[in-house]
């Protein structure tokens, strides 16, 4: 048997073998900077697998398309940057409430508006959250490095299939456009997750009637199954409903078949974090900064460490507690005016000094940035 | 071993800078995957570019290590390669003291210091070789003939990978041709500078 090959990959082509890896078989996009070389992988993967690639004329026809592929069986993922992810919004909360499995990844350039095309930013970080309007759960990850953006491609698909939910993948310019060298491993290694389907003949079908998992079991349209589809608020048999003691439940659902598995949701890696006394909390780019800040401020006798939030939303609340718990000072290094550092103040017992280093010149923070703000706190 | 071997071994830092459709990009993937898939170093590339489709200023960073790579951009450069004078001036504020600065000495008539290495990638792409669009090949045979952050044998295979079906010959001449003028120009004194022949053709 062959060696597995090392390969220089670029963070976007990650994404896109990551999609076909977890199953992806049916994508719809339009193309942008910094995001395009997902959606021109897809364009020669997907037909050479005999899957569908469409490319839309916008990104609110994508990620529509991408929903209605979703709910005939497919296995979807649409890519964008900020302003096709502002486009896509609406749809985003059409898919969150009508519980249909979609992958979104969202490549961070410069905004608001066309903003700084080519260059680097993490300003659509509360965008993820609640960009969409009403209140809704979300799911959004965060890659840093090559493989990470393979790996975290295919847990948003298995997310996105367990919960029935649109699971936002976050990266940004750098990560998009950067080259590392990665082994990918082998598809037995892999562990791929697909949606449940109904198990009861057609005839007793109740769409969203769910089992204690509150997580629907809704077929594939075109299989003999029939159930409505919609963004208003809807019963067990998918219609409309304005009835208090339906819709209550029905919100109820929608968060919980999510908010109970939080701790599984948790998406994070710490360095040196065992006996430092500052810790940079970061994500994205910012954290291959933060990592380098934490090497070479070792070396010069700093002991500080570092958390790296894979997952941002859920908020990863539990680890970045404890990650706070006992040190002296944190920072949170970000390209923006302070998106990611707000939630660790607000999880922050209040013993521990929350930093924030904020970032909007389009490029990216550097290590001597980050260790020269620890310097001047301490 | 020398000191710029010894230099060549830890993180090495380099950067490529020009003009949007020099080739610095391939160049810089040609780079990295030398020193990541046939030397078996640690690497990581970044790219940076404007909104242009062509014209512009365009580079590439290529960080080798011997250990993983954090931070996956320059911030002090041991190897600068510049295509023109305006990447020559813009890029050249973050160097190394005693960095490789390896310039196209007909396109950067005002390198960064007197050190420079300065050769004729363009001129000899378009006089020798007939295509000057080979000209971010002949750099990278200049570059692993003068810094040996990546050997020839594994620059020679990463390019071949790369570069279109029926251009391998053209390509492993323009390596040859890099290696080439960058020995000749060390055989001279370094103070005299690399004036060319090429210069009046232009």
């Amino acid at each position: 048997m062959a060696k597995p090959r090392a390969q220089l990959l670029q963070g976007n082509e990650a994404i896109a073998l990551g999609a076909l890896a977890a199953g992806c078989n049916f994508f719809a996009g339009y193309p942008i900077t910094p995001a395009s070389e997902i959606t021109e992988r897809m364009s020669r993967e997907m037909p050479a697998r005999g899957y569908p690639f469409i490319q839309m004329e916008d990104e609110i026809a994508s990620i529509g398309c991408c929903i209605g592929g979703s709910l005939a069986g497919k296995k979807v993922m649409t890519a964008t940057s900020g302003p096709g992810f502002s486009l896509m919004q609406e749809n985003l909360g059409y898919a969150c409430i009508a519980e249909v499995p979609l992958v979104v990844v969202n490549v961070m350039r410069g905004g608001p508006s066309t903003g700084l095309p080519t260059n680097v930013a993490q300003g659509d970080v509360q965008q993820a959250r609640w960009g969409t309007h009403g209140d809704h759960p979300a799911i959004v990850l965060c890659p840093a490095t090559v493989a990470q953006c393979y790996e975290l491609t295919i847990t948003a698909f298995n997310w996105a299939e367990r919960f029935r939910t649109p699971v936002v993948l976050l990266s940004d310019e750098v990560v998009a456009h950067m080259r590392e060298k990665v082994v990918l491993p082998e598809p037995h290694e892999i562990e791929v997750i697909d949606r449940r389907q109904p198990t009861v003949p057609p005839d007793w079908y109740v769409p969203y009637k769910t089992d204690g998992s509150l997580i629907p079991q809704l077929a594939n349209l075109g299989e003999g199954y029939r159930y409505h589809v919609t963004g208003l608020v809807h019963d067990e048999r998918g219609f409309p409903t304005r009835r208090a003691d339906e819709v209550e439940p029905f919100y109820n659902r929608l968060f919980g078949k999510i908010s109970r598995h939080f701790a599984d949701l948790e998406r994070v890696k710490a360095y040196q974090l065992d006996d430092a006394e500052m810790v940079i909390i970061a994500y994205g780019c910012t954290a291959r900064a933060a990592a380098a800040a934490v090497r070479i401020g070792r070396e010069r006798g700093l002991k500080v460490g570092m958390l790296q939030l894979m997952s941002i939303w859920p908020f990863p609340r539990r680890p970045v507690e404890e990650a706070l718990t006992g040190k002296r000072l944190a920072l949170v290094p970000e390209l923006n005016m302070g998106q990611i550092s707000r939630e660790v103040k607000r999880v922050n017992d209040g013993r521990t000094q929350v930093l924030r280093h904020g970032k909007m010149d389009g490029s990216m923070i550097t290590p001597d940035e980050i260790l020269g703000r620890l310097r001047e706190a301490k | 071993m020398s000191e710029k071997q010894a230099q060549a071994l830890g993180r090495v830092e380099t950067r490529l800078a020009g003009s949007g459709g020099q080739g610095l990009l391939l160049a810089g993937l040609v780079l990295a995957e030398a020193a990541g898939l046939y030397d078996g170093r640690e690497v990581a590339m970044v790219q940076s570019y404007g909104p242009e489709a062509r014209g512009g200023a365009s580079k590439a960073e290529v960080i080798i290590s011997d250990q993983a790579i954090d931070y996956p951009l320059c911030t002090r450069v041991d190897l600068f390669l510049a295509l023109t004078q305006e990447a020559a001036d813009a890029y050249c504020w973050d160097l190394k003291p005693n960095a490789w600065i390896i310039v196209d000495s007909d396109l950067v008539s005002h390198p960064p210091s007197s050190k420079a290495v300065r050769l004729p990638f363009t001129a000899a792409a378009r006089d020798k070789l007939k295509k000057p669009m080979v000209a971010n090949v002949v750099a990278l045979g200049a570059i692993a003939e003068i810094t040996g952050v990546i050997s020839r044998r594994g620059l020679e295979k990463a390019l071949l990978a790369r570069v279109p079906a029926g251009t391998e010959a053209l390509n492993k001449k323009a390596l040859a041709l890099g290696a080439k003028l960058a020995r000749d120009a060390a055989g001279q004194a370094p103070s005299e500078g690399q004036a060319t022949a090429h210069t009046e053709d232009m």
